[in-house]
């Protein structure tokens, strides 16, 4: 790994000149707050931009992502036989991600890159895709990422981790892919190994010195599955949530997905959209019978299995890496942080 | 505004002591600024929880159709504003909850603030929220800014002409003056006045960012289908992808099947995580309701909404 | 990197009505691509996604044996729209599989012991490619006493019928057939509900002895009590749920209970292992 400094002169140049390998990613600003999306040719990303309201999960895993088509024109040799989409390989650059996004990136893979199953969609664009990271100087009041495993100049999953240093950006390359896309800007003026380092832990303390979370979540491993599910409080929680999609959409560590097919004339196409368990039809059998038909028990499905049933099943923490995308958007206020701190001080009476 | 909390506590604790109600739904204090939460309180010492400000943009009468209460619920109590209460109106006589299991606590209203409006005064995120009479002061980790609350309503609430519930058991404060306006449908008038391409390319605008959430539909109180028609399979009338016929019919049809019954408290789009105003579409067929048949919902427990009810006199002239 | 998505092209081969209500039908099918049918060995027990262009997918447990060659049937009621549109279909139409999917029943674990296989209804599916395969000649002596009761609401519902009665005419499988009533006077079975025909026929258990149930969610809530009196332990008692499934890969996070995905931590678990779970099946 070494350090570079890229002045802010030349950063707009250095990214038009890695058009030429990289579909460009970054924060933009509109009407409704900041978004990540793909950058036009004219268009850089606001690097100042405060948190985006949806995450950058979309940038490998899109709301809508044709997997699979048919023929069914019966006349063609392969009628009704399905193939695989190529959605592209195409290089990509996410710039300006917050760390706890790239984090949110590796609990992603552990579902769609395990020993048994790899889902190619996400895998291929994850490969394609190069991490330039922005460390977050000022958290805002909803980040709490140094209390579950992240933080705001940590660098898992990261390619690349910039700090702002007012006239130029200080680049910490981490992998081979943020080599490459140094290269790909011309971005080449070295910075001193030792004393940019010291920089960097500077501005990670007083970063990390901004977050006052007070969220607690060394019990929840020890805990029994089955005394936090039948815990008195989940009554509470639930009451005011409307089971909309908010948290789970807006949520860079949640994944889970339908699968539709829909027709027009004679093709076929096979999609996935994101879904969630916040949706009554989520787990409905086509019998009618729903083990998930109230909104207590699909509330306490969404905290058990982001606080519980990942921690317990991956051990890796909780599926959380403390963006507070879901804090800032809930319509009714339902605050993670509250549910985790009941979680982990939950003691059954007996 | 008179934020009239001490006597909406006193009115709620009341309640609850003498058993008249088994919970009491209103709005706590959020975990962040700018935010409240609906609560349900159960017991006199819980009341003191309760809140009243100009950030209690949902509507609780969500909390009381069919398929949000339990079958063994007895007498409930909802502070409701006058858009909610004329929601609790209409779901009366739509026959989602019996007149005598609830008790209306009527709070009059001067609006609710457009927390968007106020977020786009910053560069960073807001840290602090609060509010003394018609003056907010907000701050940054860079700024404060003191608004005026007038300066940053609501749409809904800039063009609303009632304020006071039209119907409540009792009242935590004195009226406040209604409003009347000139050009109550200037928005609308303003989209209707465009050509079909334009107003195509406006809806496919507005709704570009839409995330199929359904939080707009899930915070409306008339929203309470048992299966939404989005959510049907067999026959499945709309696709749940990204596709923008989809998105757009989704928008549409809800539109129309509030139609009539719309009270424009606002709650979509305080709801939605994109900001969407939805409203340019409930609020034209408020206006079709509002011209057709002079109807405005949920002011009458004794009246039926016109698409529920026929009469001689309907305008027919679409028919050729 | 393989596509987990991908079905294998099929040919319907065979439908056959398999209830007397109709609401049942099986299926044979093969493969389009003779090699596939090697990449698709599975193991009694999995399931695999029925996959319809422009329809959907719907998890079905396989009936066929692994050790019958040439085709897999799979038995599908009709509940929904996918299921709708396969019972429309006809001999020849092309479709997808996907799998196989799942674990299996613990066929290490069951050699040398005594199985007692209890079906209800149209669950039968993994449970005849279960005893096809331990009846296989190749197989047979791996398992000790091999006893079945099977039932359903009358002769006409239960499934593979030709096959149990032939099954009931061997001596290395005890049957015990039932159904819930019947007006037939030939009818030369049991007649009585599953739970109360295993308390009366099943064999007691031994640390040797395994029961493998399989049935509607109201017949197995009756049929544990059963088991439990004749001595069966949780860890002996194998089961095959049920869930609400998409991807059938453990990916679209649907069909979790607790942490385990039934789609690829089960469907198959133990009751010792059911017990540590939420029960959100």
């Amino acid at each position: 790994m070494r350090f570079i400094t890229i002045d802010k002169k030349n950063w707009t140049q250095g990214i038009d000149q890695s058009r030429k390998t990289y579909q460009v990613f970054g924060p933009v600003r509109d009407e409704n707050g900041c978004q990540i999306k793909p950058l036009a040719v004219d268009t850089h990303p606001e690097m100042d931009a405060a948190v985006t309201v949806m995450s950058p999960k979309s940038v490998l895993f899109p709301q809508t992502e044709k997997i699979l088509t048919a023929t069914l024109d019966e006349s063609k040799e392969d009628h009704h036989i399905m193939k695989p989409v190529e959605n592209g390989d195409i290089p990509r650059v996410v710039l300006g991600i917050r760390p706890y996004d790239a984090r949110a990136v590796q609990l992603l893979k552990l579902n769609f890159d395990n020993p048994d199953y790899q889902d190619p969609y996400w895998c291929e664009a994850y490969d394609a895709t190069t991490f330039v990271g922005l460390g977050v100087t000022h958290p805002g009041p909803c980040d709490f990422s140094t209390a579950v495993g992240s933080g705001p100049f940590n660098e898992e999953g990261l390619d690349v981790i910039m700090a702002d240093m007012d006239d130029k950006y200080l680049a910490k390359i981490l992998t081979e892919k943020g080599e490459k896309w140094a290269a790909a800007c011309g971005f080449d003026l070295a910075a001193d190994a030792r004393e940019s380092q010291a920089l960097f832990d500077i501005l990670r303390k007083e970063a990390e010195k901004q977050i006052q979370a007070e969220v607690a979540t060394d019990q929840l491993a020890e805990k029994n599955i089955l005394d936090l599910y039948e815990a008195p409080f989940w009554d509470d929680v639930a009451f005011s949530c409307i089971n909309c999609g908010t948290c789970t959409f807006v949520c860079p560590t949640c994944w889970c997905f339908d699968i539709q097919d829909e027709t027009r004339h004679n093709t076929a196409v096979r999609f996935r959209n994101w879904d969630t368990c916040m949706s009554p039809l989520f787990t409905h059998h086509a019998s009618g019978h729903n083990p998930r038909g109230t909104r207590v028990q699909r509330v306490r499905q969404r905290f058990m299995h982001k606080l519980k049933y990942f921690l317990d099943k991956y051990d890796q923490g909780i599926m959380c890496v403390g963006c507070g995308r879901c804090v800032a958007s809930c319509p009714v206020n339902i605050d993670i942080r509250e549910v985790c701190n009941r979680m982990n001080d939950y003691e059954t009476t007996k | 505004m008179d934020t009239c909390i001490e006597k909406i506590r006193a009115i709620a604790a009341d309640l609850l002591a003498r058993g008249t109600v088994e919970k009491v739904i209103g709005f706590a204090d959020g975990s962040i600024p700018m935010a409240t939460r609906p609560i349900a309180v159960s017991s006199p010492k819980e009341v003191e929880k309760l809140v009243f400000n100009s950030v209690c943009g949902l509507n609780l009468a969500n909390y009381v159709s069919k398929n949000s209460l339990s079958k063994k619920e007895g007498k409930i109590a909802v502070v409701a504003k006058g858009c909610d209460a004329r929601n609790l109106v209409t779901h009366i006589v739509e026959n989602q909850i019996s007149r005598d299991q609830l008790v209306i606590i009527g709070v009059p209203c001067t609006g609710m603030v457009d927390k968007r409006k106020i977020a786009a005064l910053f560069e960073d995120e807001i840290t602090g929220f609060e509010e003394t009479g018609d003056t907010l002061i907000i701050t940054s980790s860079s700024k404060t800014e003191t608004v005026n609350k007038a300066d940053v309503l609501r749409h809904n609430c800039q063009v609303c002409t009632h304020r006071n519930p039209p119907v409540y058991d009792v009242m935590a404060a004195d009226p406040v003056p209604e409003q009347t306006l000139e050009q109550p449908y200037a928005d609308v008038d303003h989209i209707a006045a465009m050509d079909a391409d334009a107003r195509w390319a406006y809806f496919e605008e507005l709704t570009q960012n839409c995330i199929r959430c359904y939080a707009c539909r899930n915070a409306c109180p008339l929203c309470y289908c048992p299966t939404c028609f989005v959510d049907e399979s067999s026959p499945q009338w709309v696709g749940k992808g990204q596709d923008t016929t989809d998105v757009a019919t989704f928008h549409f049809l809800r539109a129309f099947h509030c139609a009539g019954r719309c009270t424009d408290c606002g709650a979509c789009v305080e709801a939605c995580p994109m900001g969407i105003n939805v409203r340019d579409f409930t609020r034209k067929l408020n206006k079709d309701a509002l011209e057709l048949f002079g109807w405005e919902a949920g002011l009458d427990l004794d009246k039926r909404p016109p698409l529920d009810v026929y009469s001689p006199n309907d305008p027919n002239d679409f028919i050729k | 990197m393989e596509n987990p998505y991908l079905p294998y092209p099929v040919r319907i081969d065979d439908i056959e009505v398999a209830t007397e209500d109709k609401s049942l039908k099986t299926f044979t099918f093969v493969f389009v691509n003779p090699e596939d049918e090697e990449k698709f060995a599975y193991q009694a027990g999995q399931f695999a996604e029925l996959s319809i262009p422009g329809v959907g997918e719907i998890p079905i447990g396989i009936a066929s044996s692994p050790v019958e060659k040439g085709f897999v049937k799979f038995t599908v009621f009709r509940t929904g729209v996918v299921t709708t549109h396969l019972h429309n279909m006809k001999k020849g139409d092309i479709m997808g599989i996907r799998g196989p999917l799942g674990n299996w029943y613990p066929w290490d674990k069951l050699e040398n012991k005594n199985v007692v296989i209890i079906g209800g209804g149209f669950a039968f599916t993994t449970l005849r490619s279960s005893i096809v395969y331990m009846l296989d000649p190749a197989n047979r002596n791996k398992f000790r006493n091999i006893d079945v009761v099977y039932g359903a609401r009358s002769p006409g519902m239960l499934l593979y019928r030709e096959e149990l009665f032939e099954w009931e005419k061997r001596d290395d499988i005890n049957m015990h057939i039932t159904v819930d009533g019947t007006d037939d006077p030939d009818w030369k079975y049991h007649t009585g509900f599953v739970p109360q025909v295993v308390e009366d026929n099943a064999p007691v258990a031994d640390e040797d002895t395994y029961a493998i149930v399989c049935g509607p969610p109201i017949m197995i809530k009756f049929t544990q009590p059963a088991l439990t009196k004749l001595g069966y332990q949780p860890h002996q008692i194998i089961m095959s749920l049920e869930n609400r499934m998409k991807c059938g890969i453990g990916m679209c996070g649907r069909c979790n209970i607790g942490k385990e995905l039934v789609c690829k931590d089960g469907p198959v678990f133990t009751l010792e292992e059911i017990n540590q779970t939420p029960k959100e099946y």
